[in-house]
């Protein structure tokens, strides 16, 4: 147990739990493929900073020539929707029939359109 | 199969009575062929039993690189080498994106390793065999390889989204690894009486290895029916197994070799092969750790995880100086 804080009264005791492990952190790989598409996520890996995850992201996902750019990002800088949010997050856009381009008949006579 | 015997809840599959409305929601999502996504409610068992299969699968490729390693700086051509070296890495490649569908599930990469090293995980039965001669990496390949593109095939479709598109990947890159192992195959299989003699021996001592990849029977197991139920195991090792067999057989005998089982012949009625189950005394004994190489690849796992301490702690230090400068000079 680590000693009351006696500076500090209000900050509660340390708590007694094993040390954290020393793990390098989690970064999200994002590779640009050949054809001028997005980056699109492959999947994840560990390294100790930024500059080594994109080497190591060249060595685990890009073996093949699959791209011909990389983006890493640390994962805990990801915000992410919730899935419990599913329904009312894209509710909205369901009843909006009309933004699609199949909701509108045009005669034919008017040609291609 | 690269997980063998995982354990799941040993409760058996639940009735739609007995499970709770949001196991209910979830087995409907399964047999929907919906995927499950990281975030997503799953019942704990699940969660568990995918943390012990894919770790168990990552470790079988991580372990896997030892006995073809081997053979790296001993391959007889130049050529060869580089495919081998090539072949190795995506072990290593293998290796990482199941670690990082396991990491989703909520165990840290450490723990995983942890776990193996301790021996409290396990991998494929397989790699605690040893690789005697340049043919052993011919039949690894071409058996080891094969046996495993078998199970990892069906998996694509597997329930849970992160290990079927780790599944995907692996299989586009699998196929290479079943194709070099046969071209050496036939290669020695074509060459002097010794080469050929050499195939041979390769091809006995890893069949019934092999077919012990798929593991035990499990037609009664409760274990492989909760994780069929939830679609984390799509075939029944038997299935697999005979249909390994079926592929197989042709193809040796194209190489002119003679599968060591005296027994082994065509059913014209049922249209597959008989063959011989292998000695599952063998099977149960190398999986309790009493296999020809079992101590040597942990030493060896263990070894490497020592030695790079330094390098990993030593690159995570310099990665923290660099971010706390930078903060300095903003």
């Amino acid at each position: 147990m680590s000693a009351p804080n006696a500076a500090y009264p209000d900050t509660p005791e340390a708590e007694d739990t094993p040390p954290k492990r020393h793990e390098w952190p989690l970064w999200e790989i994002f590779i640009r493929g050949q054809h001028g598409l997005n980056h699109r996520h492959v999947g994840s890996l560990h390294a100790p900073d930024a500059e080594m995850a994109i080497k190591n992201a060249r060595d685990v996902y890009t073996r093949r020539n699959e791209g011909v750019s990389i983006w890493a990002v640390e994962a805990r800088h990801i915000a992410a929707s919730s899935p419990s949010e599913k329904g009312p997050l894209y509710e909205p856009s369901q009843s909006k029939v009309y933004r699609h381009p199949t909701f509108f008949d045009i005669p034919e006579e008017a040609g291609h359109m | 199969m690269y997980a063998q015997m995982v354990k799941s809840t040993g409760d058996g599959v639940k009735s739609r009575d007995e499970m709770s409305d949001e196991e209910r929601a979830f087995q409907d999502r399964i047999d929907a062929d919906e995927k499950i996504e990281p975030k997503d409610w799953m019942p704990e068992g699940y969660r568990k039993t995918l943390i012990r299969q894919i770790g168990q699968h990552a470790h079988s490729e991580i372990v896997g690189q030892l006995p073809e390693g081997n053979w790296i700086t001993r391959a007889p051509t130049l050529e060869r080498k580089a495919i081998l070296l090539a072949k190795v890495q995506d072990e290593a490649g293998h290796g990482l994106y199941l670690y990082c569908a396991a990491e989703t599930l909520g165990v840290s990469r450490d723990e995983l390793t942890e776990d193996l090293l301790s021996g409290r995980m396990k991998y494929s039965s397989i790699f605690n065999y040893p690789t005697l001669t340049w043919a052993d990496m011919g039949a690894v390949g071409w058996l080891v390889d094969g046996a495993a593109i078998m199970n990892q095939v069906p998996l694509q479709r597997t329930s849970y989204g992160p290990y079927s598109r780790a599944m995907i990947r692996i299989c586009k890159e699998e196929s290479f690894h079943q194709r070099q192992g046969y071209d050496i195959m036939l290669k020695l299989a074509n060459g002097t009486g010794d080469q050929k003699r050499m195939a041979q021996d390769a091809l006995n001592r890893f069949w019934y290895p092999s077919l012990m990849m798929f593991g035990p029977s499990d037609k009664d197991s409760v274990h492989s029916a909760q994780s069929m139920a939830w679609k984390i195991k799509i075939n029944t090792n038997d299935e697999l197994r005979q249909k390994f067999v079926d592929q197989t057989v042709p193809q040796a005998e194209f190489l002119g070799l003679t599968v060591p089982d005296p027994d082994l012949k065509w059913n014209e009625e049922t249209a597959h092969y008989e063959f011989t189950e292998p000695d599952w005394s063998e099977f149960f004994d190398v999986i309790k750790g009493n296999g020809p190489c079992n101590a040597e690849r942990l030493a060896a796992r263990n070894k490497a995880w020592d030695e790079g301490a330094w390098v990993r702690d030593g690159l995570l230090a310099h990665a923290e100086k660099k971010a706390a400068r930078r903060v300095a000079a903003e």
